[in-house]
C-alpha cells in the first residue's frame, strides 16, 4: 500500500494529537458546547452517506438523459439538488464537460475545497503539497502519476478553486455503452474522473 | 497571507501518491476532530473565512509537516482559546476547569442532516454593477496582505481573460477579519500556462482562478 508521508509520523506524536482530541471533545462535551451524538451522525454521514457514488449518479444520468445533461452544464447546483444532493461546500456547484478536445482538472491550490454533496470528503492526495503545488503548474506531469496520458493537443483546463464555487468534471461516456442503464453506467464512473486526475472505467 | 497554505507553483514536494481504496478517515481521532470542527461552528460563531486563517496562519514548515486532520485540529484549538471558550489547561486536564462561557447555539443531533443540507451559500444580492465582463482582459493585482486573502501567488501580476461573471459573494478578505461579508463581484478568470510559468510552461494549459473584483485591475 501507497503511504502518504503524512503518515510517517512516531507514534508518540500521533498518540499525542489522539489524547488532545480526546481531552477536547471530553471538555467541549462537559461545557455542553457538542451533544457526541451529533458528532456520531456527522461522521456517520460522511463515512457511508456522502460520497463518489453521489456524483456517480449524476454523470451517468447527465450520459442517459441530454435534457438532464443541458441543465447541469447550464446550473449544475439546481441539477444535482434534483437527485437530492445539496448543502455544505456544495453550495455553488458548476459541471465541467470533457471533450475530445478539452479535459477539466479541479484542484484547491490554497487548502482543500472539494464538492462534498458529490464527492464526499478529499482523499489525502487532493488536500496534500504535491497535488496542490503542480496540478496547476505541472499537470501534465500529475496526471502521468495517476497513470493517464492525453493526446499532445488535448487542452488541459485546470481550475483552481479559490472561492466557495465547487468544481465536479463529467467524464466523456466510454464508447461501448450504447443502451446501457443509468445504474450500469454510474458503476464505470470513477472519484478520480470526477476530479479530472482519471479517466472512467472501460466496460 | 504567504504562507505554507499558498501552494500553487511550488517545487521540492514529490510525487502525488495516491492510495488504492483510501479509507474516508485515517484514525478514529480524525474523525472525532472532523466532526468536533463542523458541530463547533454554530456555537464558536466564526464563519469559513476565519477558520480558513486559522488553519494557514502559522509558519510555513509547521504547516507543511502537518497532516490535514492535525491543521484543523490545531485551528480548532486556536479559535477556540481566542474565544475563552476552552483554555489549555483545560485541554492538559480533559475537564472543564473554568465556568462555561455561554453560547448562542449548538448543534443536535436531530438538526444535523438539516444543517448540512442547508450549507453556507455565499452569494448575496447587490445593487452594484460588475466592472468586467466576459472576455475582458484583466490584470490580478500584485497585493501581499499578510492577512487572509484567495488571489494565489501564482497569478499575481499575470493577465488573464474574464471567462464568466459568477456572481456577488462574499468577501474572505474581509470576512476572515471579522470585518463583515462586504459581499463583492467574483469571475472567473483564465490564464495561458505559458505565460504563467514561462519556458517551463505548457502552452495546451490554461489555469483559472475564482477571483473577486478587488483583486483585479483592468489591462490593455
Amino acid at each position: 500500500m501507497t503511504h502518504d508521508h503524512h503518515h510517517d509520523h512516531g507514534h508518540s506524536e500521533l498518540s499525542e494529537t489522539q489524547l488532545r482530541v480526546r481531552a477536547l471533545e471530553s471538555v467541549l462535551t462537559e461545557k455542553g458546547y457538542v451533544d457526541p451524538a451529533a458528532l456520531d451522525l456527522l461522521i456517520e454521514t460522511y463515512e457511508t452517506k456522502v460520497g463518489p457514488r453521489n456524483g456517480a449518479r449524476v454523470v451517468a444520468r447527465a450520459w442517459a438523459d441530454p435534457a438532464y445533461r443541458a441543465r447541469l452544464l447550464k446550473d449544475a447546483t439546481p441539477a444535482i439538488a434534483e437527485l437530492g444532493y445539496a448543502g455544505r461546500q456544495g453550495e455553488h456547484i458548476v459541471a465541467l464537460e470533457n471533450t475530445p478536445k478539452r479535459h477539466n482538472m479541479v484542484v484547491c491550490t490554497l487548502c482543500s475545497c472539494y464538492p462534498w454533496p458529490v464527492l464526499g470528503l478529499p482523499p489525502v492526495w487532493y488536500k496534500s503539497a504535491p497535488y496542490r503545488s503542480r496540478a496547476v503548474s505541472d499537470p501534465r506531469g500529475v496526471l502521468a502519476e495517476f497513470g493517464v496520458t492525453l493526446p499532445k493537443d488535448t487542452e488541459i483546463r485546470v481550475w483552481d478553486s479559490t472561492a466557495e464555487i465547487r468544481y465536479v468534471v463529467i467524464p466523456m461516456r466510454p464508447s461501448g455503452t450504447e443502451g446501457w442503464s443509468e445504474e450500469k453506467l454510474a458503476e464505470l464512473v470513477t472519484r478520480d474522473s470526477m476530479i479530472g486526475t482519471g479517466l472512467p472505467k472501460q466496460p | 497571507m504567504n504562507g505554507g497554505q499558498d501552494l500553487g507553483g511550488t517545487h521540492g514536494h514529490g510525487p502525488v501518491m495516491p492510495e488504492p481504496n483510501e479509507p474516508v478517515f485515517h484514525a478514529e481521532w480524525e474523525k472525532r476532530a472532523f466532526a468536533l470542527t463542523l458541530a463547533m461552528g454554530m456555537p464558536g460563531g466564526w464563519n469559513i473565512d476565519m477558520g480558513r486563517f486559522a488553519r494557514e496562519n502559522r509558519p510555513p514548515g509547521e504547516y507543511l509537516a502537518m497532516s490535514y486532520y492535525q491543521i484543523w485540529f490545531a485551528a480548532l484549538e486556536s479559535m477556540l482559546k481566542e474565544r475563552g471558550l476552552v483554555a489549555e489547561d483545560e485541554i492538559e486536564a480533559g475537564h472543564k476547569l473554568h465556568p462555561t462561557k455561554p453560547v448562542a447555539r449548538v448543534l443536535s443531533p436531530s438538526d444535523v442532516l438539516k444543517v448540512l443540507h442547508r450549507g453556507g451559500p455565499t452569494e448575496r444580492e447587490t445593487n452594484t454593477t460588475a466592472a468586467f465582463k466576459p472576455g475582458d482582459r484583466v490584470r490580478a493585482r500584485n497585493i501581499n496582505p499578510p492577512t487572509h486573502t484567495r488571489l494565489p501567488r501564482y497569478v499575481r501580476g499575470h493577465v488573464g481573460v474574464i471567462e464568466r461573471v459568477i456572481g456577488c459573494h462574499v468577501f474572505p478578505d474581509s470576512n476572515a477579519s471579522g470585518a463583515g461579508e462586504n459581499p463583492q463581484w467574483l469571475y472567473t478568470v483564465r490564464f495561458d500556462g505559458g505565460d504563467l510559468w514561462g519556458p517551463q510552461g505548457d502552452p495546451t494549459v490554461k489555469v483559472s482562478v475564482d477571483a473577486w473584483e478587488p483583486y483585479l485591475q483592468p489591462a490593455t
